[in-house]
């Protein structure tokens, strides 16, 4: 028994000994954990000392113009940051909803079995790489959507100035809509987990007075997991503002803002991902870089209020974060 | 209060129901056919030529991506020796010590952060730390980007793990005099060690798919690897870059590769999700 070499020591050393391993290990443990925050502090370091000769010779205008020209070496943020903003506003119109529904579908209209096998399914979603995405977008979801949805929109919403210009497939609604497809899993997966913890009493004392399933979900659920559900939907924000590959094929990669949808623009990330391996000139490269620190204050803001909804949730109902 | 009428109550809830189920299956249509279009597509392009021979100019016959699969092969196990002794130290660090710090919660934070953080942002980081003061694209630096990625993800799954085991396993190790870190290695850790595996072999999903860090890192090369400090060949920047192509034939390996990538992602999932079910039952 190794036990038994412990005794051979002197009492009076044992406690001290024992002391000391237990601090070295919770000394090594401390100093692991303590690596993550200084990664995301060496992100934003190293973006910012990298992005500064770019936001020097440009400074606040960079963000707010649109040309965008590697031969005069003029750059401007304006049309990433607008094609980042109306893909992930697509993607959000389309997602929470859809999101929603199904979680009412897990958890109170499906059978046991059913709603494991679909929520499995769905989660699935979520782990499908997002150059596989990209690749199912390019060859098979463009080419439907030019074919079949565009020129649907483009009939009946004609008249709006969001659905005109010829359906190409490639352009910022297909990358808003496959962006949908790729957050799904991860709004419902929350929505489904806040729906779930709802305490039967308040929903059955809904059901008591006569309320419908939707009228439960709508007037009960919803308003008591809100919180839940709202840092869900900030998560899936996250997501689709830095989803990199599956915009890139699919957006059509252009530096140029238009009001239709169906026109291809850009957004941060692909212009980055598509640009990258052009950029020589140093200016050009640190103002891709400076695009990547805009991208990286969005998300580090809207992962932080994210957590913060989460954690109050977590705490609020007492559960273990 | 008036009493409303039932009828329209009833079809607004039957709607609501008949869109909960359409968007469900909607949901799971969009996954068949993405698995069935990479098989239909995919499947051709598997022959023994695309597992053992090096790619080939467009239009020439017989290329294969073996130094692609190797590569990517490579890229994930480092990354996983890099990520994952560190993440279940931190995983430790906040399950084990940090119910209460104040600096466990932070790390918490930031890992919940970095889960979030977009995959290209790593990407650039890594840039500016490996490359730019090597002066070179390299292996290296892509291994330690995939690491990034996949070390919060290991360490808030172990943290969640050993918090699953139950106090009154680790007070009776302590009360027959085991020290802490033997408590935690050799009984917390047996406890909790399909749940531990789990989250790896997540985290090694996650990375085995990752394209966007690697076009900043470790580059992509059509000839075998030599160096971890030359650029390394792998398959997702080769489906980018062939994908993107005019050639039929590289568009061919590219649905072959994605396939190979996407069974890879998905068996890890399954398997996880198994292994994991197992101990819970």
């Amino acid at each position: 028994m190794p036990q038994a070499k412990d005794i051979v020591i002197p009492a009076t050393a044992r406690p001290r000994i024992r002391f000391n391993a237990d601090t070295v290990f919770k000394g090594v443990t401390v100093v692991a954990a303590v690596v993550v925050p200084i990664i995301i502090a060496g992100i934003f370091w190293e973006l910012l000392i990298l992005s500064w000769p770019a936001l020097k010779k440009f400074g606040w205008r960079f963000f707010v113009t649109e040309v965008w020209n590697p031969v005069t070496q003029q750059f401007g943020a304006a049309s990433s940051i607008y094609g980042t903003v109306i893909s992930t506003l697509i993607a959000m119109v389309l997602a929470v909803p859809m999101s929603i529904v199904i979680a009412l579908f897990l958890v109170e209209l499906a059978p046991r079995s059913v709603s494991k096998v679909v929520s499995n399914l769905i989660e699935l979603l979520a782990a499908i790489p997002s150059i596989i995405y990209g690749m199912w977008g390019l060859f098979i979801f463009a080419p439907f959507m030019a074919k079949y949805v565009q020129p649907f929109l483009g009939q009946h919403l004609g008249f709006l100035p969001l659905f005109t210009g010829p359906p190409m497939g490639i352009g910022m609604l297909t990358a808003g809509v496959i962006l949908a497809f790729m957050i799904l899993p991860f709004i419902t997966a929350i929505c489904r987990d806040v729906f779930s913890l709802v305490p039967p009493v308040l929903k059955e004392s809904g059901y008591g007075v006569g309320a419908t399933t939707w009228e439960v979900t709508y007037k009960i659920t919803l308003p008591y997991g809100i919180v839940g559900v709202l840092g869900g939907i900030f998560l899936g924000l996250g997501r689709a503002l830095g989803e990199t590959m599956a915009v890139t094929f699919v957006i059509g990669n252009t530096h140029k803002i238009s009001l239709s949808l169906f026109a291809p623009g850009n957004s941060i990330a692909s212009s980055l991902a598509n640009e990258f391996a052009e950029a020589t000139e140093p200016i050009y490269l640190s103002s891709l870089i400076a695009l990547g620190l805009v991208l990286f204050l969005f998300t580090f803001l809207v992962q932080v209020i994210s957590q913060i909804m989460l954690r109050r949730l977590y705490r609020g109902w007492s559960i273990k974060l | 209060m008036k009493p409303r009428p039932a009828t329209g109550r009833r079809i607004l809830n039957f709607l609501v129901n008949v869109a909960a189920s359409l968007a469900a299956s909607a949901g799971i249509i969009i996954l068949l056919w993405i698995i069935i279009m990479l098989a239909y597509k995919g499947i051709p392009a598997l022959n023994l030529d695309f597992f053992l021979h090096l790619p080939t100019p467009p239009m020439i016959p017989g290329g294969g991506l073996a130094n692609a699969i190797l590569g990517t092969l490579l890229l994930t196990v480092l990354a996983t020796i890099f990520a994952v002794p560190i993440g279940l130290l931190a995983g430790i660090c906040l399950g084990e010590f940090g119910q209460q710090s104040k600096l466990a919660d932070l790390c918490r934070f930031a890992a919940n952060v970095l889960t979030g953080m977009p995959s290209i942002i790593v990407g650039i980081f890594v840039y500016g730390l490996l490359v730019l003061p090597l002066g070179n694209f390299s292996g290296l630096a892509g291994a330690v980007a995939l690491a990034i990625i996949m070390l919060p993800v290991v360490a808030r799954t172990t943290e969640d793990m050993l918090r699953l085991v139950p106090d009154p396993l680790r007070e009776s190790a302590l009360a027959i005099g085991a020290p802490r870190w033997k408590v935690t290695l050799a009984i917390v850790f047996r406890a909790a060690r399909a749940g531990i595996i789990t989250g790896v072999l997540l985290g090694v999903a996650r990375v085995s798919g990752e394209t966007a860090p690697l076009l900043f890192t470790a580059l992509n090369s059509p000839y075998m690897m030599s160096s971890l400090m030359h650029p390394m060949p792998n398959l997702t920047v080769t489906i980018f870059n062939y994908a993107m192509s005019p050639y039929e034939d590289w568009q061919r390996l590219a649905w072959g590769a994605s396939l190979l990538i996407t069974a890879a992602v998905l068996v890890l999932n399954i398997l996880a999700r198994f292994i994991f079910g197992e101990r819970k039952s």
